[in-house]
């Protein structure tokens, strides 16, 4: 096992114990301003995964877009309901919820995991034609280029689907939690 | 690069990563905790899809990942905004308090 090996090994298990550590707590921790805490944990983890796989604009996207954005939301929301209180996590409404849902969870780890496991072979039938790095084309922004021209060549139409979700996202939600007056009796009388 | 870890590591990681989001969307109670561990589910989608792409030499995974993350904020704003106009409402509320349809 030469240097860079090793290397790559230690990057791979600290980013996964980042990545489960953080999921852990977010499902654990009694406090939602920790749960988000940890979240952040989990996003960054998954960013570095992305470095390790040459994918380094969407590392750098989502570094910003969630743990930047989404995360910023989730707290600024906490804040606002005040809802940052410690919950208590023994009531548990449906009494074997829990262990059916650890049961579950147990058994996709275990259906996914088996069903890696046997398609590990079929994992090179049908290669595409190669995503450029900067090792390959001694080019740093390969990456972001050919990225680009997938998004805007193949997937022009999908992208422009995405702006019109993005603006009706932010017209419902201003139209959701928007304090509407109530309706005076003196004006529902001059509409009948 | 990704021939020392190997695809198959990165791909059972993705699979913890999602188990967890599940059985934390399961038992949590708090809606603001649900949101968190669906998207955790996203983001294991989205690891997924990137080892795919490195490899199988396809650029199209990426790009489906830069899709995921736009769904994935526009969906965090609207369930937001549901959320503030509940709990607005009805402080504390948990999400087996939301099963009657009475405001």
């Amino acid at each position: 096992m030469n240097d860079a090996t090793f290397l790559e090994y230690v990057v791979f298990f600290s980013a996964a114990v980042m990545i489960l550590g953080g999921a852990i707590g977010v499902i654990t921790l009694k406090n939602p301003v920790h749960a988000a805490l940890g979240l952040v944990l989990t996003l960054f983890g998954v960013a570095v995964q992305f470095v390790a796989m040459e994918a380094n604009f969407l590392a750098a996207v989502q570094v910003i877009v969630y743990a930047g954005a989404i995360v910023v939301l989730f707290l600024f929301v906490i804040m606002l309901l005040g809802v940052d209180e410690s919950i208590d996590l023994s009531i548990e409404p449906i009494p074997i919820q829990r262990p059916l849902a650890a049961v579950m969870g147990v058994g996709l780890v275990g259906l996914l995991g088996a069903a890696i496991v046997r398609a590990q072979d079929a994992l090179v039938i049908n290669p595409g034609s190669g995503i450029d790095t900067a090792q390959t084309t001694a080019n740093n922004d390969a990456n972001i280029q050919q990225l680009a021209a997938n998004l805007y060549g193949d997937h022009v139409f999908a992208f422009q689907l995405t702006s019109v979700l993005l603006i009706v996202a932010v017209v419902g939600t201003v139209l959701l939690t928007r304090k509407w007056p109530r309706n005076t009796p003196s004006t529902e009388s001059s509409d009948a | 690069m990704i021939a020392a870890i190997g695809t198959t590591s990165y791909l059972l990681l993705a699979a913890a990563l999602f188990a967890i989001g599940a059985f934390g969307l399961l038992v949590r109670r708090n809606p603001l905790i649900m949101f968190m561990c669906i998207e955790l589910m996203l983001n294991a989608a989205n690891l997924t899809f990137v080892a795919l792409a490195a490899q199988l030499g396809d650029i199209n995974g990426q790009t489906a990942v830069f899709f995921v993350m736009v769904v994935a904020a526009a969906e965090v704003v609207v369930g937001l905004g549901i959320l503030v106009s509940i709990l607005r409402r009805r402080p504390g509320a948990t999400a087996d308090d939301l099963a009657e349809l009475k405001g």
